[in-house]
């Protein structure tokens, strides 16, 4: 049993992640999974909205930080967005918003991928 | 991922299978969890700590901060003093009493040194995009006092959360 989904989506330029429920020690292979298959497949420009994302511990915050330079040596980013005040709260505490990009909005986040491409 | 050997959730206090309230001398709750060492349990011991930690008086921020907590104590048992072995023990004691919440966090696992973890700087770590190492950072921040001690058949992680003046985010 798994409280924790990846579903993606994506428009022209941009690859969207969206996540759902518990992201913990146990559920952070799913989504190393998601992001080594959209790097496999190349695509570089990435959204992780987290909309439905209720909890996030170390272990979840550790698997952006796993990946963010491969993206970035290929010209891409990871940026997130529509995060809980709660989620936010954790990526706030260990200084993520200095090395990413956190929108309210996933149209934000869009239109700046856009704006670069 | 394996299967646990053990049952998936044993709650135990005094000896009974199931969680409860034992009343304690000079005013203190004690209320006690067994897991299997396996983050499949982690769930279940944020739902346990986080419930002691509602009834004890707590907002919503410093639940889920206690909560965090002792999913981040957890998870390090789990990948460092037992290397991921599923068939260990993780025992969770809650103690309340007037001011203070503490949760005690036991396992018979490889010894910790946490003097030896270096505290990472943030701006320095990120910088390097360095990954693990985070959750006893986070720890620090989330609860009023991180305590370890190492004994002879077993380690202890102490966390600690003091109700200010009755009054909780």
């Amino acid at each position: 049993m798994s409280d924790f989904k990846v579903s993606f989506r994506e428009n022209s330029t941009v690859h969207i992640m969206d996540l759902k429920g518990y992201l913990d020690a146990h559920t952070t292979p799913h989504l190393e999974e998601a992001f080594q298959k959209l790097i496999t497949e190349k695509k570089y420009n990435i959204l992780v909205n987290c909309k439905d994302l209720s909890y996030i511990s170390s272990a979840g915050l550790g698997v952006f930080m796993a990946f963010i330079e491969d993206v970035r040596m290929n010209k891409g980013d990871i940026k997130l967005s529509n995060m809980s005040p709660k989620v936010f709260n954790i990526f706030d505490l260990l200084g993520f918003p200095m090395l990413y990009e956190i929108f309210k909005d996933e149209s934000e986040a869009v239109k700046k991928f856009e704006a670069k491409s | 991922m394996k299967k646990a050997h053990v049952p998936r959730s044993a709650f135990i206090s005094n000896g009974k299978k199931k969680s409860s309230l034992a009343k304690k001398p000079s005013h203190m709750i004690e209320l006690r969890l067994r897991i299997a060492s396996n983050t499949e349990e982690l769930m279940h011991v944020r739902k346990f700590v986080s419930e002691a930690a509602k009834q004890f008086g707590f907002g919503d921020d410093d639940i889920n901060n206690i909560a965090l907590a002792v999913d981040e104590a957890c998870t390090n048992i789990i990948k460092h003093a037992y290397n991921y072995a599923e068939d260990q023990d993780i025992n969770v004691v809650v103690t309340m009493n007037k001011t203070e919440f503490q949760v005690q966090i036991v396992d018979h696992g490889k010894h910790f040194d946490p003097e030896r973890v270096q505290m990472p700087e943030m701006k320095e770590y990120l910088s390097h995009y360095k990954r693990g190492g985070l959750g006893m950072y986070l720890m620090k921040k989330l609860v009023d006092k991180v305590e370890y001690s190492i004994q002879p058949k077993q380690n202890v992680v102490r966390l600690t959360k003091y109700l200010h003046h009755g009054v909780s985010r």
